[in-house]
């Protein structure tokens, strides 16, 4: 039998890729005008088999994961509220029950909806991850942000506008700290079933969390058993260097927007404890630079503006997106979240251009090597951390209801 | 010519956090893995089954200021666990319980939204009430609502859902790549609600769903509860299952619709209801007497009888009398998290009751609990129960059943293979779906497009 050639992987044990690669989901697509794109089906964006399907794609490409974008307020170009605008897509359905939706259908690939978590309870959001990664075997991620945005402040009417993104992020860091604790809060043989004592659980091995802080107290534990992957990876978006303490403070993965190798490069040495610092790029791939310029110009025409973002705009093929995808990695950046601006081609391009292309250099797998999200990003499946502590007396409950 | 056949309503509920659940049995699965609610929903599915249900609770129950560890402790997130199932099942409604006290209006009602859409109209919820501090603790807000005002909230909560559910009117999404036009309307979503408990504007982010709204139900049995649900639900769980006790509660909760302006057939009565079944009527009543043993031990029994008396009862004896003591009549501040301690209104004078029928039938405290709770409401023959369950749906003392297994997540398999096939044959129960949707099953019309009736406004 001849030998495999040195770069094939071995069918039994395919090495974890130099280049871990996710895709953020939503609406059509990145660019304004992507929904006026051939094939963008973009009367179906809410149905369930619309999002089926882009998952379906990404996962036959063997990404490590998709993020699903969310807002608790209409998608607008004005930071304060509703633009008004009827030539964009506007409306999105709620990411966590879209992930979950689509965890039945899938086997591999990691599912990291998109949380606020300005207005939304970390118990709420603790048991709905916990579930996610039930109900998808191990695969379930969270993506946390913050809304500094008026008019969810008005949907919610509970709080006042203008705290300020460090006040919001000081608040995430603890919402985070919360959902951790929670999902520890059962240790992993806490199930018993011991028929002799009539034990279903041990409650020993369930702990309250008791977390104290200045936007809420909360006790625990969670009323859903510990997910399988102990505590599903964390991560959050830091467009500029001023969100970096959050993410240090937080993220499992941390998504970045470096315009070059040097500022990737800086970002990846900010943040030296966040284990995955992936960069961020809105891509439009085609088979020739020009094509994808072309492209991006004659959706701009369509939109009637360029498209700015955040992170760098590509538009060229996938061998040159490669080409800076590694010269990024080599500055410091362990994958990439990419945006494709119009899913309906540049999906398809990255699952079925890129990830050939990254693959024949040898940084990206050609199975998937892991059946757990963390597997699959190389993190340890975490101790618990209450299972650790020596068996503290456990307060009794306030004997008031 | 008598009238014509009553269509029965049936639904499931996953087996939860109580003793009904034998997990004890070796046929007892997991109650938490995803598989395990693949089997019980496509079961339900299979059998033509309007909906499932999952109740919920947002804290561990504790008793005497610890844990309670007896029964199934734990479940998964309503929300997440429906929409995965959407996934799985093709008609089956899915219901799930959230609680109007420690969520807010547009959260829910974006949830709700958006499991109406990814399952093609088959939402549904449960809206129940809480008060207590006890669950409070997990939240930000504490225990900030005082116990008389739940039903207050929860009706604003409902109305201002609705509201946010009818921003948008179902016209407004063209996506037209040629006009460029993705809404017809600049306005789309657009809300404001003014009111006691909630004070918000906006727009909401959910075009308009399959079913326009989710199917309310409610539960509850107390006059503000069926209030509540004549006002604007769907379907009320009732909780009376036998013929006297069910036709009365269906009489007065149909009697309350006229005043909101509804008709009876617009408010489904379902009460919960457990079942043992045996190849004879002979087998099933064994059946279900070591079922009421696994589900009633000695040391559950005690606890139970903990919640009447609201004391440490744990230095007597299952298999003993009675205390002679009587219950502390303060708040209940031994059994923690749980509802149907609530449901003891006269905690005094059921122990009285119960030591004299103790007394009178020599049982002990076990026999006692085993007695007096949680009996099984349809025992015997595939034919005898489906016999029963059309009597009393053509008596009017209910509209069909929420079946409750006692075996996770097997439990509703017998059921379906053998009571609903005789179901059909009578005529009582379709054969297919009749349409994708929740209320095409429920025989329930399109919600109409103003806010819910306000009873007490």
């Amino acid at each position: 039998m001849p030998a495999h050639p040195s770069t094939a992987p071995s069918p039994h044990s395919s090495p974890s890729p130099a280049i871990r690669l996710a895709v953020a989901l939503d609406g059509a697509g990145w660019h304004p005008a992507a929904w006026r794109e051939p094939g963008a089906d973009a009367d179906r964006l809410f149905t369930a088999g619309y999002w089926a399907a882009l998952v379906a794609e990404a996962e036959a490409g063997l990404l490590d994961f998709v993020t699903f974008e969310d807002s608790l307020g209409l998608q607008s170009t004005d930071p304060a509220g509703p633009d008004g605008r009827t030539d964009l897509v506007r409306g999105r359905l709620d990411a966590v029950l879209v992930a979950a939706r689509v965890a039945p259908l899938s086997r591999h690939i990691g599912l990291v909806p998109s949380v606020v978590a300005t207005h939304t309870e970390p118990f709420h959001v603790s048991k709905a991850l916990a579930t996610l990664d039930h109900v998808s075997r191990g695969r379930a991620g969270l993506r946390i942000q913050i809304s500094e945005r008026p008019d969810e402040v008005r949907h919610f009417g509970r709080r006042t506008a203008g705290e300020g993104a460090a006040a919001l992020y000081g608040e995430a860091a603890d919402h985070v700290e919360v959902v951790r604790r929670l999902w520890d809060s059962w240790e992993d043989d806490a199930e018993i079933r011991d028929v002799a004592t009539g034990r279903f659980v041990d409650r020993a091995k369930l702990h309250y969390i008791d977390f104290e802080g200045p936007h809420f107290s909360v006790r625990g534990p969670s009323i859903t058993p510990r997910p399988p992957q102990g505590r599903p990876p964390v991560s959050a978006l830091a467009s500029d260097a001023a969100a970096y303490p959050f993410l240090a403070r937080t993220a499992d993965i941390g998504y970045v927007t470096p315009r070059s190798a040097d500022e990737a490069r800086s970002a990846a040495a900010a943040l030296p404890g966040v284990p995955h610092v992936f960069g961020e790029l809105t891509v439009f791939l085609d088979e020739r630079p020009a094509v994808a310029e072309r492209r991006l110009q004659r959706l701009d025409a369509a939109h009637g503006a360029p498209y700015t973002s955040d992170a760098r705009v590509f538009a060229g093929t996938p061998a040159l997106l490669a080409d800076l995808l590694l010269e990024w990695h080599g500055a410091g950046l362990t994958g990439f979240r990419l945006r494709p601006g119009v899913l309906a081609h540049d999906l398809p391009a990255i699952t079925r251009g890129l990830v050939p292309e990254l693959r024949r250099r040898g940084v990206f797998r050609s199975a998937y090597e892991a059946s757990t999200l963390r597997g699959l990003l190389g993190l340890e499946r975490p101790a618990n951390r209450y299972a650790a502590a020596p068996a503290a007396a456990r307060t009794p409950a306030p004997a008031s209801a | 010519m008598s009238k014509p056949l009553k269509q029965i309503h049936l639904a499931a509920h996953f087996p939860g956090v109580n003793n009904t659940t034998v997990w004890s049995d070796p046929a007892a699965g997991s109650h938490i893995d995803f598989d395990s609610f693949v089997h019980f929903a496509r079961t339900a599915e299979r059998a033509k089954f309007d909906f499932l249900f999952l109740a919920e609770g947002l804290r561990l129950r504790e008793q005497g200021g610890e844990i309670y560890d007896l029964d199934v402790v734990g479940r998964p997130d309503t929300f997440t666990v429906l929409a995965a199932l959407a996934a799985v099942t093709e008609h089956l409604g899915l219901t799930g319980t959230i609680n109007s006290t420690f969520n807010e209006p547009y959260e829910v009602a974006r949830q709700f939204a958006s499991l109406d859409h990814l399952s093609g109209g088959r939402a549904a919820w449960n809206v129940v009430t809480s008060w207590d501090a006890f669950t409070g603790e997990n939240f930000r807000r504490g225990g900030f609502l005082p116990r008389e005002q739940r039903y207050e909230r929860a009706r604003e909560f409902l109305a201002t859902a609705h509201e946010l559910f009818d921003a948008w009117d179902g016209g407004e999404v063209l996506a037209d790549p040629v006009s460029g036009e993705f809404l017809r309307d600049a306005g789309a979503g657009a809300f404001a609600h003014r009111g006691e408990q909630f004070d918000i504007s906006g727009h909401f982010n959910v075009p308009r769903s399959p079913q326009g709204r989710p199917v309310v139900f409610q539960a509850g049995d107390s006059d503000e509860g069926r209030e509540f649900a004549a006002a604007g639900a769907d379907a009320i769980f009732g909780r009376h299952s036998t013929l006297e006790a069910g036709r009365a509660f269906y009489a007065d909760v149909k009697g309350r619709l006229a005043r909101y302006g509804r008709t009876p057939d617009e408010l489904k009565i379902l009460p919960a209801a457990t079942f043992v079944l045996g190849d004879t009527d002979a087998e099933a009543r064994e059946l279900a007497r070591e079922v009421r043993l696994k589900q009633v031990s000695g040391a559950t029994a005690i606890k139970y009888l903990e919640h009447v008396w609201n004391r440490d009862l744990s230095g007597y004896d299952p298999d003993g009398p009675l205390p002679d003591i009587d219950p502390d009549p303060g708040e209940n501040t031994i059994a923690l998290g749980r509802a149907s301690v609530r449901l003891n209104r006269d905690p005094v004078a059921v122990a009285r009751e119960w030591r004299e029928l103790a007394a009178a039938r020599g049982l002990s405290i076990r026999e006692l609990v085993i007695e007096t709770t949680g009996r099984q409401s349809f025992v015997g023959s595939p034919l005898t129960v489906a016999r029963e369950i059309d009597n009393l749906v053509q008596q009017d003392a209910a509209d069909g059943f929420i079946l409750v297994p006692h075996l996770t997540p097997g439990g509703l398999d017998g059921f379906a293979d053998t009571v609903v096939p005789l179901l059909q044959e009578r005529g009582v129960f379709r054969d297919e779906y009749s349409g994708p949707t929740l209320r095409d099953h429920l025989g329930l019309a399109a919600p109409r497009t103003r806010p819910l009736a306000h009873a007490h406004h």
